[in-house]
């Protein structure tokens, strides 16, 4: 324990209290630390601990490094791994950074992230979900029975699946919660049970139901109109902007320390040119000349791709800025502590599978959507554990306690990258296995990454 | 063992079993505002299940439960916090994966009224006035994560956690237990100025130099009996000792110490 490392840094106002390794310290180690301490006592004679957050922002950044050094990695591999690959792809094959491949990557993310949403609610609580793909197909397969066999309209298909998710969901979490069964063992039966169900619902010779209502085709093909595209881009930025000026506002009524100005401008700054940029990438038109004079496009930003950021939102917003999202994560991190505070863990615990279900139920559609309709099989395979190795992949831990939703589209980007580019990449008869080859290797360094950052923490 | 003002808490021969044991034999116990009284026991004496059935984790069998004066039912955890009372257990029982702010407010979370969504800045602000109510200057930020925290930081949190509920009387199962020299000496220091709040504080210890320091009544438990509720003053350690092994310390403690026979 010494204390003379920091003890310059002390005297530096910015990063005082920052960069205190020892704070445990009452015993005085020598005069110069003690006639620190003493005159920054003095100095502030209400010296209430509060939180630290750096005023500049190069201390904003400096602080950021730390934490990411310290263990706390967070989004980074996620970010620097989806662009390590968008570059090798680029390099590696002319056909990759086109237009058209950008934007068919971003329509193959969709059913993959939308799953691993879902998925960030359960893996919060340390647990797992493996039936999630088979009941959310099953669940899109409900839908599609009601469209094409019973003529319900579009909006009543996404309801029933919904429902049907969340009444697994449901059973699921009210056999982990109430019964204590591992979610494992419970997931487990589930996977192989909803397969069954799937076939019983389909209930079809040719394995399949074809979907015909356009709506429920666009899940997956539809655009925006580029005016549409540019304006939820803006509306989302002023939005974001608003929502991080009342809190700060908020903050300063109290007398509580803000970040810096420029660090929310530079965020704001960053949304608007990447937001612009892919914005302005989804938006080339595609069709071919003689099809544009006819009126004919093939441009927008997807339909998936805002759907995927209205989840985002909502979704975010319950885990952190409700009572419900907050419990979660209390759970997830020390159960007897969240019940001895007087939280109702059996109820969180059941909802997370609700959510898990639900959501997965509406990655089933989109996936129905890309597909045409509804098969025996789909959703089930490798399709959970991609979805579990997306939020892995962008920080979410499988130990419970950590994670957000965010972590599902970074992981998500990063997954769909690698198949469309490797695909492309590796032609032959036995590209299929390479791919899975690469796919697990992926995974493997998206685990150690979690199980490293978790040692170098403790 | 007569006191000038009227004890927040008092228990009337509180008795509690398990089955056929019987763990708590007809107890009698008081906590007083602005005092530490320490609570000792050798292992089995009955001191987690007094605190329990104190918190409502326990209902008791028999005997009466006083809260200010007045005879109260308390039927659950719920019931006993309402009443203001808190305990901070052994294993703190805080999330390690949440911050200092979301900890102390776990479970009551404030709420910005017109949106119901969580109101931060408020939390933040009171987590900060409840540890400079009690000088603490050994967290860095209220807004560092627990896991992050020494074993003494993280009894401080709890100790905080509090003085933010207004709690009147506080019970604080081995505090010290975990901690080294001089974070012990921090964590009796918040002891003290708990109780200098106006709290009752009930201090569990197996630690004697951490109960003379720092408690003004030692009340010792023998085998489910209440052996003595004494000044500390009046009791040196050796006493104290004595009523824990034996039951009795020269005229103090249990009248008939033929225990076996008697039962």
């Amino acid at each position: 324990m010494s204390s003379t490392d920091t003890t310059p840094q002390n005297a530096a106002p910015e990063n005082s209290a920052a960069q205190d390794a020892a704070p445990e310290n009452s015993a005085p180690q020598n005069g110069a630390a003690r006639s620190v301490v003493a005159e920054h006592e003095a100095a502030n004679p209400a010296a209430n601990v509060t939180a630290l957050i750096p005023q500049t922002l190069g201390g904003t950044f400096r602080s950021y490094a730390r934490r990411v050094r310290s263990g706390d990695t967070g989004s980074v591999p996620a970010v620097v791994g989806a662009a390590i690959l968008m570059l090798v792809f680029g390099l590696a094959q002319s056909s990759f950074l086109t237009t058209s491949n950008i934007v068919a990557i971003v329509q193959q993310a969709a059913p993959n992230t939308i799953l691993a949403m879902g998925l960030v609610f359960v893996l919060l609580l340390g647990e797992i979900d493996l039936s999630a793909g088979v009941v959310g197909s099953t669940a899109a397969a409900v839908g599609a029975v009601l469209s094409v066999k019973h003529g319900m309209p579009w909006e009543v298909a996404i309801l029933g699946a919904a429902v049907f998710g969340a009444v697994a969901g449901t059973i699921l979490g009210w056999l982990r919660a109430k019964l204590n069964i591992p979610s494992f063992v419970v997931t487990l039966s589930a996977f192989i049970a909803f397969q069954g169900v799937q076939v019983l619902v389909i209930n079809s010779k040719s394995n399949g139901i074809q979907i015909t209502d356009q709506t429920l085709h666009n899940l997956y093909f539809g655009r925006l109109t580029p005016a549409a595209g540019w304006a939820v881009l803006i509306v989302s930025v002023v939005l974001y902007a608003l929502v991080k000026l009342a809190q700060a506002n908020a903050r300063r009524r109290k007398g509580l320390a803000n970040e810096p100005f420029a660090v929310l401008g530079l965020r704001v700054a960053a949304m608007l040119v990447f937001g612009g940029l892919f914005v302005h990438f989804m938006n080339i038109d595609q069709a071919a000349d003689w099809q544009q004079r006819e009126g004919i496009h093939q441009r927008g930003v997807p339909w998936s791709a805002v759907v995927i950021l209205g989840l985002l939102v909502v979704l975010s917003f319950v885990l952190t800025k409700t009572r419900y999202g907050r419990h979660v994560f209390a759970v997830g991190g020390n159960e007897e502590a969240a019940r001895r505070a007087g939280i109702r863990v059996v109820s969180i615990r059941i909802s997370v599978f609700v959510i898990c279900s639900a959501l997965a139920a509406f990655s089933g559609l989109v996936l129905a959507g890309q597909l045409g309709g509804a098969n025996t099989g789909d959703g089930g395979g490798n399709i959970l554990l991609y979805a579990v190795a997306a939020a892995v992949i962008g920080g979410t831990s499988l130990m419970g306690g950590r994670g957000r939703v965010v972590d599902a589209i970074l992981g998500g980007a990063v997954l769909a990258i690698l198949a469309n580019g490797v695909s492309d990449l590796i032609q032959g008869g036995n590209s299929a296995a390479y791919e899975l080859i690469i796919d697990g290797a992926v995974l493997l360094l998206a685990a150690a990454v979690d199980s490293m950052s978790r040692r170098a923490k403790s | 063992m007569s006191s000038t003002t009227e004890p927040i808490l008092r228990l009337r021969g509180i008795t509690k079993s398990f089955g056929p044991v019987e763990v708590l034999k007809g107890i009698d116990f008081e906590a007083h505002r602005g005092e530490v009284t320490a609570l000792v026991g050798d292992n089995g004496a009955g001191k987690s299940t007094l605190v329990k059935c104190i918190g409502g984790t326990y209902s008791i069998d028999g005997g009466e439960y006083l809260f200010e004066g007045s005879p109260v039912t308390v039927r659950g955890p719920r019931d006993a916090s309402a009443l203001g009372i808190e305990i901070v257990y052994q294993d703190l029982a805080l999330a390690d994966n949440l911050d200092i702010v979301q900890n102390m407010f776990l479970g009551r979370e404030a709420l910005v009224k017109k949106t119901r969504t969580l109101d931060e800045a408020e939390m933040e602000h009171m987590a900060g006035q409840a540890l400079a109510s009690l000088s603490v200057r050994t967290v860095k930020s209220v807004r560092q994560k627990v896991s992050s925290l020494s074993g003494g930081q993280r009894q401080t949190v709890a100790i905080a956690k509090t003085v933010l509920w207004n709690s009147k009387v506080v019970i604080l199962d081995e505090p010290t237990a975990a901690l080294g020299v001089a974070q012990t000496a921090q964590v009796l220091d918040l002891v003290r100025r708990l109780a200098d709040q106006g709290m009752a504080v009930i201090l569990i210890s197996h630690n004697m130099l951490d109960v003379l320091k720092v408690s003004d009544r030692v009340a010792a438990l023998y085998l489910g009996r209440m052996a003595a509720q004494v000044k500390t003053s009046d009791v040196n350690q050796t006493q104290i000792v004595e009523l824990i092994t034996a039951g009795r310390s020269g005229s103090l403690g249990l009248v008939e110490s033929t225990n076996g026979a008697a039962a």
